[in-house]
């Protein structure tokens, strides 16, 4: 049982709640996330890390409340408990230096886009960061990311603010006219291959964070594996983060696909019930 | 007893084939009382009892026997308890007539004695009238972290409890008792006996933390630095899926049997969409795999009300490594049985097939003594809508891979010694995590070991 100390809507339907969580607060990795059940009849959901406080002892997620899991956890006030919270999960993003950095955050990527950005510029890395969605008003945590970062570029889908266009527009021009070492990305699986097609051809590495459906994610049902460099991994362990050249994209975007039809009864039982 | 009689076994009560498959409750109904002792009568009490010899943690089999044969129950299970904390578990799901049973001199002339059923008459009828017998330790002599709540980290942190040390369990998932909360279904392990188990053990002053994944939520070495513990047992299990590496093993509703079981037995799928984690009910199930987990898992598919369920084996039943009552139940579920069969391909979305060639037989035998296949070139096709993979599970590798100094074998099982001490310092490990997938009962006896061998390290006797 974890408790809620802060909720805050970000946007329409977008969430942050800070969670007490004293060990994972204190263990926490750049890059890692948590695994949580709102009741004890939920699923377990992956969630990235959106931020912690060693000290406080918390940590910060942010989800958008699209299905029934996440729908129950909207439910929770400042107060409550969660059922269930596991953490960190995941192999942490190598704190290197890299040089020059472009972080690319769309949507629900730009939560976590926050602590990896923040982590490459203490260590010393160049961070540029890129943040877009679909319009103005679902662009959150602007000045965080802009705090973290040595610049920053937003971006709207509909021109509502900032820069019009996609995310992986803003990157092409960006890598078109300066040298980059590193490309991170996270977002929407399409956005994500998108900027992987970008980058291949051009030879600048990049890491993107899978989302695959997860359900125990220490490593122990292999309901997450992507098939990374032709090779089966398991995103909970090996990663989430991978090389985006060599993700099968199409392979994680049917396995996301896999309960569509089963999600919206769960959903649907669900607000029958409440 | 005279004559015939000894030689047959009182037979232990089933629930029939067509109403059990319709709900996840045990199968077995285990002896009544009555029926108990009658069976214990059989009982020769050796005086050089070879039963004893074949149980992993060394019961004194006769003795608790003697117990039931006066109708004595609390007095059998204090027999057992003396060398099994966790008997209830145990007279479930051992696969005694590999071990205790095929001893039994019984054996010769008909049928052993049923010692398993027996051990679980002794806890079932046993507790009826004291509960728990929990003896909270006053004073502690030591810490000791145990890593997993399986069957090899409970058993060794009764066996610690008794000794007066405090211990603390840490569980990465949020239902304590490892596979067997996750992966061994409620028809054979009803979850309220692992419940009980969980409480008897609190009872007896254990500390019990879930949702802590150790090498992520504290790491490894924190709990002997900052954590202050002065031992710790590494009991994470083999909870590391085998897949078969072909095609289309990454399609909708191809699941490995880790998956399938926890979705089912720790995410109550079966319940869906009141709980929220869902299924797929395949209409034609095949289940890869001739183990326990194969047979758990096809047995999960009917509840879930699968019309046709195969397992799909590639030796013969000769050389399954399932338990034969298990392989029994299943027959008379209606499972089917294909054989020589070896997986090639997975073909199709939804309706799917498997490919397969055909193997054949060889007369030479393997290092366990089973008969060897070959591959022909024979194609079989079996289509199903649900696929389950049941080949087998390695050793957890979290743990390993973050400890480099930890010494490894070939299969990422932890290696240990005769004491079950691992190339670290205050550092045990036992069950599956040391020795790839095995029984309960064998993560028991390991356990034990690593007690008896922590207790001389922290210098309690």
């Amino acid at each position: 049982m974890a408790k809620i100390t802060r909720k805050e809507f970000l946007a329409q339907d977008i969430v942050l709640l800070e969670i007490e969580a004293k060990r994972i607060a204190s263990n926490a990795q750049v890059g890692q996330f948590v695994v949580l059940m709102p009741y004890e009849t939920s699923e377990r959901i992956p969630i990235s890390l959106h931020n912690w406080d060693q000290i406080r002892g918390t940590i910060q997620i942010v989800f958008q409340i699209v299905g029934r899991t996440t729908s129950e956890l909207s439910t929770l006030d400042v107060g409550d408990y969660i059922y269930t919270l596991l953490g960190p999960l995941g192999k942490p993003l190598e704190l290197a230096e890299y040089g020059k950095v472009v972080c690319v955050g769309g949507g629900l990527g730009i939560p976590p886009i926050y602590n990896i950005a923040k982590g490459l510029k203490e260590k010393g890395n160049e961070v540029i960061s890129i943040i877009g969605a679909r319009t103005a008003s679902l662009l959150i945590l602007e000045e965080l990311i802009r705090e973290a970062s040595d610049e920053l570029i937003t971006c709207t889908d509909d021109g509502s603010y900032g820069r019009k266009g996609f995310v992986t527009e803003a990157l092409r021009d960006l890598l078109n006219t300066t040298k980059i070492d590193l490309v991170i990305a996270i977002g929407p699986v399409p956005m994500m291959e998108a900027v992987a097609n970008l980058t291949r051809p051009m030879g600048i590495k990049t890491i993107v964070s899978l989302n695959p459906i997860m359900l125990d994610a220490t490593g122990m049902c292999g309901v997450c594996r992507v098939k990374v460099g032709g090779q089966i991994k398991f995103a909970c362990v090996d990663g989430p983060k991978f090389d985006g050249h060599e993700v099968d994209f199409a392979d994680l975007r049917r396995r996301l696909a896999m309960y569509k039809e089963e999600e919206a009864k769960a959903l649907e039982e669900w607000k029958a019930r409440i | 007893m005279e004559g015939k009689d000894i030689e047959r076994r009182i037979p232990i009560g089933e629930r029939p084939p067509e109403e059990r498959i319709k709900d996840f409750e045990e199968v077995c109904l285990g002896y009544t009382k009555e029926e108990a002792i009658a069976e214990a009568k059989r009982c020769l009490t050796c005086s050089r009892p070879l039963c004893v010899e074949g149980c992993p943690v060394g019961i004194n089999i006769p003795a608790f026997i003697s117990y039931i044969k006066e109708g004595n129950f609390p007095q059998a299970l204090e027999e057992i308890k003396k060398k099994n904390l966790l008997p209830s578990i145990c007279g479930r799901v051992c696969p005694s007539e590999y071990q205790c049973e095929s001893k039994c001199v019984l054996g010769k002339i008909g049928a052993p004695i049923a010692i398993g059923a027996l051990e679980r008459a002794a806890s079932d009828y046993g507790e009826e009238n004291h509960l728990c017998e929990g003896n909270s330790p006053s004073h502690s002599v030591g810490r000791v972290a145990v890593i997993g709540s399986g069957p090899a980290g409970l058993t060794c942190a009764a066996e610690l409890a008794r000794s007066n040390i405090e211990v603390v369990v840490f569980e990465a998932l949020h239902e304590f008792g490892g596979v067997l909360s996750y992966g061994i279904p409620s028809f054979r392990l009803p979850r309220r006996i692992i419940q009980k188990q969980i409480e008897t053990l609190k009872a007896m002053g254990v500390k019990l933390e879930k949702n802590i994944l150790v090498g992520r939520t504290i790491p490894f070495r924190d709990l002997l630095m900052k954590e202050k513990f002065q031992a710790v047992f590494i009991a994470t299990g083999a909870g590391l899926p085998q897949l078969l590496g072909i095609n289309g093993e990454n399609l909708e509703g191809v699941y490995s049997a880790n998956e399938y079981l926890t979705r089912v037995n720790l995410m109550r799928a079966d319940q869906f969409p009141r709980y929220g984690t869902p299924i797929k009910r395949g209409k034609r199930v095949a289940v890869i795999g001739g183990g326990n987990v194969a047979i758990d898992a096809a047995r999960v598919a009917l509840r879930l009300s699968a019309e046709e369920v195969y397992i799909v084996y590639r030796r013969t039943e000769e050389e399954m490594p399932a338990r034969r009552v298990e392989i029994e139940h299943a027959k008379e579920e209606g499972i089917k049985f294909l054989y020589l069969l070896s997986p090639i391909e997975i073909k199709g979305n939804g309706e799917k097939e498997l490919v397969c060639k055909r193997m054949a037989l060889l007369d030479e035998r393997d290092a366990s003594g089973r008969r060897k296949v070959r591959e022909t070139e024979e194609i079989f096709n079996l289509k199903a809508d649900v696929i389950i993979i049941a080949i087998g599970q390695k050793p957890n590798p979290l743990i390993p891979s973050l400890e480099p100094t930890l010494r490894r074998g070939k299969e990422g099982e932890i290696i240990v010694d005769e004491e079950m001490r691992t190339s670290l310092e205050a550092v045990w490990a036992g069950g599956d995590i040391a020795s790839g997938a095995a029984t309960v009962i064998m993560a028991m006896g390991m356990a034990k070991k690593a007690a008896e061998s922590i207790k001389r390290y922290l210098g309690v006797t």
